[in-house]
């Protein structure tokens, strides 16, 4: 998938396109992996992604635990059919979620 | 019904992605229905291709009366029944809950019946939803 991203100093912007699911998370968690380290301030920019199924959820929640260490951690942008989604699987408390 | 065959890979989501939202659009279904519908398929699909072993997959869609629709996953891996897998614990502290297992929670969350019956060498996972 395409995933977009800023760096600043130690806040890093991501912005996946597309969908994310079985065939795309493993991108995202890899781009993740390779550039978490030393991140305080971490912000999933949603706003060119579609949907996300459980697979993309383990992506955000692995990111969570990892930040829940290091610094903090927002998704912005959230469309109504991912807002859904988290909000089944009781994770609308556990993400801060920016309007 | 119409039906697609497909291969045990992983990528073969999009194939039955783009099948089902081909019967879904000629039958005027809401975008936010077809949303939900890729994800349940996107759960389903790739949790045979994940787990089971199979050999060979195929998906039946179409609608049945009164605006229901149906969607069937046939596969011939090892026999496996996702509705007894157990129900996640969503309320836990965020630090003690598991990442995984929240698949088949969110198709039973998101259609309205799930069934499912293994017979003649295969697993038949059928999803409804009322259009």
């Amino acid at each position: 998938m395409e995933i977009k991203s800023t760096k600043n100093g130690t806040e890093l912007t991501v912005c996946p396109i597309g969908r994310l699911e079985t065939v795309t998370a493993p991108d995202l968690q890899a781009f993740i992996e390779e550039n978490i380290s030393g991140v305080t301030d971490l912000t999933f920019d949603l706003k060119e992604l579609k949907y996300l199924s459980s697979a993309g959820l383990r992506v955000l929640m692995s990111a969570q635990k990892i930040m829940n260490k290091q610094g903090e951690m927002r998704l912005c942008n959230v469309n109504e059919d991912i807002m859904d989604i988290l909000d089944m699987t009781g994770l609308t408390d556990v993400f801060e979620i920016e309007e | 019904m119409e039906e697609i065959n497909l291969d045990p890979v992983a990528t073969d989501f999009y194939k039955v992605s783009d099948f089902v939202a081909g019967i879904l659009e000629s039958l005027d279904c809401p975008a936010k229905i077809q949303t939900k519908m890729d994800i349940a398929i996107d759960e389903i699909f790739g949790n045979i291709v994940k787990y089971s072993g199979a050999k060979s997959i195929s998906v039946r869609a179409g609608a049945e009366s009164s605006g229901i629709f149906s969607l069937s996953f046939i596969d011939d891996g090892k026999p496996y029944n996702p509705l007894n897998a157990p129900t996640p614990s969503i309320n836990a502290d965020f630090e003690d809950r598991p990442i995984g297992g929240l698949g088949i929670f969110i198709v039973k969350k998101t259609v309205d019946d799930v069934f499912y019956e293994y017979k003649d060498g295969h697993n038949y996972l059928t999803i409804k939803k009322k259009l």
